[in-house]
């Protein structure tokens, strides 16, 4: 489903190089977990797939279910199903939640020559699994994430992935600043979403997160490149030993 | 003393081409005086303090720059759904035919040019008075040649709550038209009326509104101005406030290469509370657009509450200028006193001129101001665009999301809607 190849990305303003060489594939229906000790580059790929400025490809390729995404606006790639599950999802004063959601799914739609979706259907579709994220009628009538506690955010941003029913879903430390039922519920949400024709990539620092959602691969990423690949027991050895003995190998 | 030549030379060039328009009757006072004191203080020049963001000329001038009038056919009308009374302005000439009859249960309403030559109205304690007071201590010298010059307008008073808004429609048809138009509204006391105005006034304008709400009045003004992009328009709204009064206006301005809007507002009762705000959008692509808030707001009595709200999107080398001024007297303790003026600037050509004062005498009182000037917010663009929101769409929704809180101070949910709408229509209009 996702295909990275040799991925070198540098920062745009300065001289430098955040990805050095990243490999990556990712298949449909399968989670792969990316950990790694801060700077390592984790975020950064996340950004350079879902199209945040700031950042150039200095070589390799990445293509989405054979299609390069690469050069595509954020909106095209977002079209194509890549979903981004941001580390800080951005508070947004003056737009409301559901006003948001609603936008995104229909442009989305339109894009991909597809009928738009009806307020009644909408309202219909987004009452119910905001239920399921125990997002409550107050919170979807609020501006985009304004006055939010954390937990709050990372669930809306569960909520409009469920929404927008993606085909790649990146979370960018999703479980940062959560307490564990707050990450329970999220980590819930994640699986309900888990399907043969959808892929994960999770990053994150912590075992913790793996132990809710269930990885099928584990990647060590440290420098700009992906060093070790192994299954779930990997993310056990990273949170008994820490990175240091992993880098030390593959030094 | 003597005025300086220039000033001199343009106040009797302008002066020489207007006629006063009656002779007689109970304005004949109000406007002798108005001309006396435009032509002590002359026409503005470039280095007056309250117009260096600002170049009068175009004002100044005998005759005005021609103006295009605008099709308006490709969207709904202003206020569409709103069930008001409608009085209608064709390039400053009123259109009976077009309009409702005068009347309302509550209220008196009269046109200026119709009673004008009467020897005794209500209106004579109210026209060209707060005018001159609002002279003090900033000259006005337009909101003078108006009071002096207006052909005509609408005279309100209302004794009671106003059973429908009254919406005064402007319609511009010549590009050579230049009205001068003042209207008056006194709101009796516990007596509540809403004011709307809508439409492009002429080529060149010149409005004056004086509105004096007594003791628990309340008066909605909600305004919008457009869509003829080449207009030169200089208005003046003053408001005096007596206690527990209560006014609110609001000016939503689309373009325009010159406007200038002055509110100039006392309050003079306690409790009293005015609120005055505008949201202004414009392109400076196809013509230039240079739009200009000047306000200033005294405080004369205990335990008052002013707003003053102001935003402005500017592209394409759009101009926006804010001047906004609190004053508190010694004796207007208790004033909470609040003023933002802000901006959002589309690219680098445009600019936005900002000169907040506070002047404060009296030592309890609660007064804050803040302005500030930015770019749209990347990161709010980019959540946006990457849940599939394209590029166009998303800027568009944190313009809206921007002006928002300028359309919160109106009080009325299907007024503030149908000016949402509008900006909505402009921005689909200016896509590019």
């Amino acid at each position: 489903m996702l295909e990275i190849k040799n991925l070198h990305v540098k920062l745009e303003e300065e001289d430098k190089q955040i990805l050095k060489g990243v490999d990556l594939t990712v298949e449909a229906g399968k989670v792969h977990a990316i950990m790694g000790p801060n700077g390592s580059g984790k975020s950064t790929l996340s950004y350079v797939l879902s199209g945040r400025g700031g950042y150039e490809v200095t070589d390799g390729e990445a293509s989405l279910l054979g299609e390069d995404i690469l050069d595509m606006d954020p909106e095209e790639r977002a079209a194509a199903g890549v979903f981004l599950a941001f580390q800080y999802p951005v508070e947004i004063p003056g737009v409301g939640n559901m006003t948001f959601m609603r936008t995104a799914v229909n442009a989305q739609r339109k894009a991909r020559g597809e009928e738009e979706m009806s307020s009644a259907e909408f309202l219909k579709v987004v009452r119910e699994k905001a239920k399921e994220m125990q997002i409550d009628a107050e919170m979807l009538k609020r501006p985009v994430n304004v006055g939010f506690s954390g937990g709050e955010k990372k669930r809306n941003e569960i909520l409009q992935m469920a929404m927008l029913a993606p085909k790649l879903c990146i979370m960018d430390e999703t479980d940062s600043g959560l307490d564990v039922d707050a990450m329970k519920l999220v980590a819930k949400g994640v699986n309900a979403l888990r399907s043969p024709d959808r892929g994960f990539l999770v990053i994150t620092h912590y075992q913790r997160l793996l132990d809710h959602i269930q990885p099928d691969v584990v990647h060590i990423m440290s420098d700009g490149r992906i060093v070790k690949t192994g299954g779930p027991e990997l993310a056990l050895e990273v949170e008994k030993n820490g990175y240091t003995d992993i880098l030390k190998e593959n030094a | 003393m003597a005025l300086p030549q220039a000033k001199q030379d343009a106040t009797d060039a302008r002066l020489a081409a207007l006629d006063l328009p009656v002779q007689g009757g109970w304005t004949r006072a109000a406007r002798a005086d108005a001309l006396s004191r435009l032509t002590s203080m002359g026409l503005p020049g470039n280095r007056d303090e309250y117009w260096r963001f600002t170049r009068p000329g175009d004002l100044n001038a005998v005759q005005p720059a021609t103006a295009e009038p605008m099709d308006e056919s490709d969207e709904a009308p202003l206020y569409a759904d709103i069930d008001a009374l409608k009085l209608v302005f064709r390039d400053g000439v009123f259109d009976a035919e077009a309009s409702d009859a005068l009347e309302m249960e509550g209220i008196e309403i009269a046109r200026l040019a119709e009673v004008q030559e009467a020897d005794i109205h209500w209106a004579r304690d109210l026209y060209g008075q707060l005018e001159a007071r609002g002279q003090d201590p900033v000259d006005r010298p337009f909101a003078a040649l108006n009071t002096a010059f207006a052909t005509d307008g609408i005279l309100i008073r209302a004794t009671g709550k106003a059973a429908k808004p009254i919406s005064i429609v402007y319609v511009h048809e010549r590009a050579d038209s230049d009205p001068i138009l003042h209207h008056a509204v006194k709101v009796e006391a516990g007596a509540e009326v809403t004011l709307l105005e809508g439409g492009a006034v002429g080529a060149r304008f010149n409005t004056a509104l004086e509105a004096d709400v007594a003791d628990t009045g309340k008066l909605h003004h909600v305004r919008a101005q457009g869509r003829n992009r080449q207009r030169v328009a200089n208005t003046h709204t003053f408001a005096r406030l007596g206690a527990e009064a209560v006014f609110k206006s609001f000016t939503l301005t689309l373009n325009g290469a010159l406007t200038r809007n002055e509110h100039i507002v006392e309050l003079k009762g306690d409790d009293a509370v005015a609120h005055v705000a505008g949201a202004a959008i414009g392109d400076g692509k196809v013509a230039p657009m240079h739009h200009d808030d000047t306000v200033f707001v005294t405080h004369d009595a205990v335990n008052c509450e002013s707003r003053q709200v102001f935003k402005k999107v500017l592209k394409n080398g759009a101009l926006g200028v804010f001047q906004g001024k609190i004053l508190v007297k010694p004796q207007a303790q208790k004033t909470d006193g609040y003023q933002i003026s802000q901006s959002l600037l589309l690219d680098e050509d445009s600019q936005f001129l900002a000169k907040p004062e506070l002047e404060i005498y009296a030592d309890d009182v609660a007064c804050s101001h803040g302005s500030t000037t930015g770019a749209i917010d990347e990161d709010m663009l980019f959540y946006l665009r990457a849940r599939g929101v394209p590029e166009r769409r998303a800027t568009d929704l944190l313009v809206l999301a921007f002006l928002a809180e300028t359309l919160a101070e109106i009080e009325d949910d299907g007024i503030a809607e149908s000016l949402r709408q509008r900006l909505e229509n402009w921005l689909d209009r200016h896509a590019d």
